[in-house]
């Protein structure tokens, strides 16, 4: 049996001394889709945070696609995990193709995959556009094209729905789906339901960054 | 390393060269605060004042402070922050490259300041030209600790109004070599001993930045 991508034991994350997360233990098996839910301040976005080694482990133990947290790279970590957060900043002044560009060339990953990216995501008559001239779900198309370029093992999307039309939640749903069926791992964080296409194998319920419940 | 430094620099001018932030608003406030300096200093003054190189490494550093904090702005935001900390790249590259990107854009304000110099301050033409190389190493060292201060103010949601302040103390050494050199430049005097102490310190930030600019970023 191979092992979790995620796995938290008693997990605690502090900023400025105030608890973010307070003890969460968490497994993740490989190739799943997990849903983080929980009201604003829950903890969800610092369980992706720490899960994607943005964050660091203060006590308690865990491990991501077989790194230690404590003492694991965490650069190497972030280079294997794919981050969307809430606003999908990127360089304001660089095109939608140059930020992709960016992050293939940082990641060496083939620059012509950038050009199906961003026709997959809907952004190819957009390529030219400054980051800053986009809408907000344009912006959260350009990351999904970021994460695409990326091919990372494991998707953490911060309340990818947000702020989106229904042709992008669909858009978004089917790319999450068509990464599930190349085994790859995705864990989002989201206030509501995820919708009838998406169905997530675990729904974790988060409340003062522990968890209160995984049916 | 390099790649990484390169690909950082590249990306960094490549912004500058979009927003023109350095053409529209950083060199029109040199050249202004030229023009004030040499307007107090007097017309009359100006000419022969032997206060024309530390009036130039003033304006220098107040053009510094300006270019860095914005190199510094660049990669703040938490959002950018976040999703360029998961590319995961190598520390010491990106503060090298953003130190080379910022050399280069302090080069293009030196030659502008001194050319303004020449044409507001009064100061020799030839002189001028004689001191640029030790006006160019200094302003790579100004980059280089410039790029290693933001990662210690900004990497920790410092208040940005500390950069400054943490900034000057280390510039302070730059700017007695740099005026010294540069008065020796155009009214004569020995230049070698000023060459040594921009150097040593181009190396100590530099060796300094590659050790610790990751450590900062974490914190």
């Amino acid at each position: 049996m191979s092992s979790p991508a995620v796995a938290l034991d008693d997990a605690v994350v502090t900023r400025g001394g105030f608890p973010l997360l307070a003890g969460v233990s968490l497994r993740i098996d490989r190739g799943t889709l997990v849903a983080l839910r929980g009201a604003n301040g829950a903890g969800k976005t610092s369980v992706l945070r720490l899960i994607s080694g943005l964050e660091r482990l203060r006590s308690g133990a865990g491990e991501v696609l077989g790194i230690d947290l404590l003492k694991g790279d965490r650069r190497e970590l972030r280079r294997r995990v794919g981050w969307m957060g809430h606003d999908g900043s990127f360089y304001e002044d660089l095109t939608v193709r140059e930020n992709l560009e960016f992050a293939a060339r940082a990641l060496r990953r083939p620059l012509s995959d950038i050009d199906s990216a961003l026709d997959t995501v809907g952004l190819a008559h957009r390529y030219s556009t400054p980051a800053r001239q986009l809408s907000a779900g344009q912006r959260r198309r350009m990351a999904l094209g970021w994460i695409i370029v990326r091919r990372p093992e494991l998707w953490l999307l911060d309340e990818p729905h947000a702020a989106l039309d229904q042709s992008a939640r669909d858009l978004v749903d089917e790319l999450i789906l068509d990464a599930l069926g190349v085994g790859v791992t995705v864990v989002i964080s989201a206030h509501d339901d995820l919708g009838p296409r998406l169905a997530p194998q675990k729904v974790v319920t988060l409340s003062g960054g522990r968890i209160a419940g995984s049916p | 390393m390099i790649r990484v430094a390169w690909l950082v620099a590249m990306k960094d001018l490549r912004i500058e060269m979009r927003s023109r932030v350095l053409l529209w608003q950083v060199v029109p406030f040199a050249v202004l605060s030229l023009v004030l300096a040499g307007l107090a200093l007097g017309p009359e003054k100006a000419g022969s004042s032997s206060s024309a190189p530390g009036l130039f490494y003033l304006v220098v550093l107040f053009v510094a402070l300006a270019v860095v904090q914005r190199s510094r702005g660049l990669e703040s935001t938490p959002g950018t922050r976040a999703s360029v900390a998961t590319l995961g790249l190598d520390p010491a590259g990106v503060f090298l490259g953003k130190s080379l990107a910022l050399t280069l854009e302090l080069w293009v304000l030196g030659v502008t300041l001194l050319g303004g110099s020449v044409l507001f301050l009064h100061i020799a033409l030839v002189g001028a030209l004689k001191a640029l190389p030790n006006v160019a190493v200094t302003l790579g060292v100004m980059a280089t600790a410039g790029t290693l201060y933001g990662a210690l103010t900004t990497g920790g949601d410092g208040p940005v109004t500390l950069l400054p302040l943490l900034t000057l103390p280390a510039f302070v050494p730059l700017l007695v070599a740099g005026e010294r050199s540069l008065s020796a430049a155009l009214y004569g005097g020995p230049l070698w001993e000023w060459w040594v102490i921009v150097v040593v310190a181009l190396v100590a930030y530099a060796a300094v930045g590659i050790a610790v600019y990751g450590v900062l970023e974490e914190s």
